[in-house]
């Protein structure tokens, strides 16, 4: 990692990607992680964070899985940003997901940047930053991980699983692999399988990282540079597709950014330009342009349907795992037709499974923000499941 | 439209027991048996559905067409989907219910002979309650008023009723021997959702029933169209 410390940022990213500000389980030589590629990632760690506690019985275990550009840090002020966790409206004492009453693991996926081995993590035959070199993961390798961690933790079955997008992509990977080990469900603005659409989406972030000079065949660590404005640029392209027009236009219209004439120059003159700008720089600062690769790359073979010869259904079939599928009415990315495309195949494998659609202009985000519906239909589902598990009531 | 037209059960919604269950939903109730699998199309905001896991113990599924009313289920912790009676009971497998229920929708789906094909393939058993336009008042409505009746439990005039396919007992026992369902119970309810507990021809509950409710199930060996 020394040729890394020539430049203060990637020097703390990879500090945060070898020791990260969590608890960490290494798994050694006698424990590879099987990946879908064909090869064995080992040895690797999982860098995770825990809220609530353990009950005796073992039976209050939820997982939570991140999205994209997220991580472990649910519901504590992240270490690199300062910022408060990425899901505090939903997880903590009192909230929906109530860690007085449930114990919440949250576990960084595997080809991450937050302590869970990833492409900027120390490559231990070469002692630098795998880079490019990192076997490309998805998303079922994700959950085979995770898998792991519950195994060194001792704990057998889930009350529940929980995600949004990418996160959701887990939720299902985990019910369709796991079944015997989910007792419920949570999957949010997601699908079984990644549009072209979508795919086309992240193939322009991927270039955008790519064409930043910086960027040096993934191999910037080594050389001490670092692809942020190509890595912006894939954010700011990403941010659109996270948002809505009726969102955009009702927070940003086309007002002028401390100014009130055009510049007749190519300034952010429009106050969507300059929060799309600070949306990438900040992304820059907490995030791997690697591990951007990696991870969009699992979220576009994710298929399951193609591991159950092309029959989604047989994903699910005969699953005992309580669902509850949610999208919003303005996720373009995720639309409700591929909820409904979740909720036709768990109906045909004959699933107990609950469907709703949120209205809401926030798009796809609308999963991390404030909605008061998407909280109490949360808290309505975990509460039956709950009752059905033989948790006790909330103090 | 076709979520439960709450509007035409006022009288019924005013009549409940002591425990507050609606009384014309005890009479749908009494249709299941105990720990059956159940699914309600149409459910509402979910009264039924809990109805019958507090006093039942079924295992209760639920499709509704309201946002609202799903949203509500889902939040009360039942097992709920958005979804449209015309349209999604394709999506269910064959016998994968013990009963699938129609609980005063049968007059807003816009195929009522599909969907009835559709929950005895789904179901083992399906119970149908529906408001029974044959029921004297009407009948004395259209006969002497002219017009398109409208009642308290029905108050919708013709050009914003949700109920596009009314009929009346005698019209349902018909469709039932059409569609070769076997009818092993009926009772007819008075305007509050009571049931009337006397033995009558069918000509008579056809006249003084306001609502009709239907436990049905397969002809064994008959095969089941559905378009």
């Amino acid at each position: 990692m020394t040729d890394a410390s020539v430049t203060l940022e990637p020097a703390s990213r990879a500090r945060e990607a070898d020791n990260p500000h969590s608890p960490v389980v290494h798994f050694g030589a006698d424990r590879p992680l099987k990946l879908d590629a064909g090869v064995e990632l080992s040895p690797f760690q999982i860098a995770y964070q825990t809220y609530g506690t353990l009950n005796p019985e073992r039976s209050n275990a939820v997982l939570i899985c991140h999205a994209l550009t997220g991580d472990q840090h649910v519901a504590n002020v992240h270490p690199v940003t300062g910022k408060s966790g990425w899901w505090e409206t939903m997880v903590g004492p009192g909230r929906p997901i109530d860690t007085e009453r449930y114990f919440v693991i949250c576990p960084n996926v595997v080809g991450a940047c937050m302590g869970t081995t990833g492409p900027a993590s120390t490559n231990p035959k070469t002692g630098k930053p795998w880079g490019l070199d990192f076997p490309v993961i998805t998303v079922r390798d994700m959950v085979r991980a995770q898998a792991m961690l519950l195994d060194h933790l001792g704990i057998g079955s889930l009350f529940t699983v929980a995600g949004g997008s990418l996160g959701g992509m887990q939720v299902l990977q985990w019910a369709a692999s796991y079944p015997q080990r989910v007792f419920s469900a949570l999957p949010i603005a997601t699908a079984t399988r990644h549009s072209a659409q979508n795919i086309a989406f992240h193939e322009v972030g991927r270039q955008a990282v790519m064409a930043d000079p910086d960027w040096r065949q993934g191999r910037y660590f080594v050389e001490g540079t670092n692809p942020r404005r190509g890595l912006a640029v894939a954010r700011m392209g990403a941010h659109i597709t996270y948002l809505s027009d009726a969102a955009l236009h009702r927070k940003f219209g086309r007002r002028f950014q401390d100014r009130d004439n055009p510049t007749f120059s190519f300034d952010a003159d429009f106050q969507v330009e300059s929060y799309l700008r600070h949306q990438g720089i900040s992304f820059v600062e907490r995030f791997d342009a690697n591990s951007y690769l990696y991870l969009t790359r699992a979220m576009d073979y994710f298929d399951l349907a193609a591991d159950c010869d092309g029959v989604l259904a047989n994903a699910f079939k005969d699953t005992q795992t309580r669902f509850c599928v949610i999208s919003f009415t303005s996720d373009w990315l995720f639309p409700t037709s591929d909820s409904r495309a979740i909720v036709h195949a768990l109906n045909a494998g004959g699933a107990r499974v609950s469907f709703a659609e949120i209205v809401t202009d926030k798009g796809h985000d609308a999963f991390l923000l404030d909605e008061p519906e998407l909280f109490a239909i949360v808290r309505g589902f975990l509460e039956g499941a709950a009752k059905a598990r033989g948790l006790p009531p909330a103090r | 439209m076709l979520m439960r037209p709450k509007r035409d059960l006022t009288m019924a919604e005013a009549a409940r027991v002591p425990g507050g269950a609606r009384v014309d939903l005890i009479a749908v109730a009494d249709m299941v048996e105990h720990g059956a699998k159940v699914l309600d199309v149409g459910c509402g905001d979910g009264e039924l559905l809990r109805l019958l896991a507090e006093t039942r113990a079924v295992d209760g599924r639920g499709i509704e067409i309201s946002r609202e009313g799903v949203n509500e289920c889902v939040a009360k912790g039942l097992a709920v989907i958005q979804g449209d009676a015309d349209t999604d009971l394709s999506d269910y497998p064959d016998d994968a219910f013990d009963y699938v229920i129609l609980s005063q929708t049968l007059q807003a789906t816009r195929r009522p002979r599909v969907v009835l094909e559709h929950m005895l393939r789904i179901g083992r058993h399906a119970v149908v309650s529906f408001p029974n336009f044959g029921h004297w008042k009407i009948r004395l409505k259209l006969l002497f008023g002219g017009r398109m009746p409208t009642t308290d439990n029905l108050p919708y005039a013709w050009y914003e009723s949700p109920n596009i396919h009314f009929c009346t007992i005698k019209d349902f026992r018909q469709l039932c021997l059409v569609v070769g369902a076997k009818m092993e119970k009926a009772v007819a309810l008075n305007a509050w959702g009571r049931a009337l507990r006397f033995n009558a021809p069918w000509w008579f509950w056809n006249l003084i029933g306001e609502q009709a409710v239907f436990l049905l199930s397969r002809r064994e060996g008959r095969p089941h169209r559905v378009d």
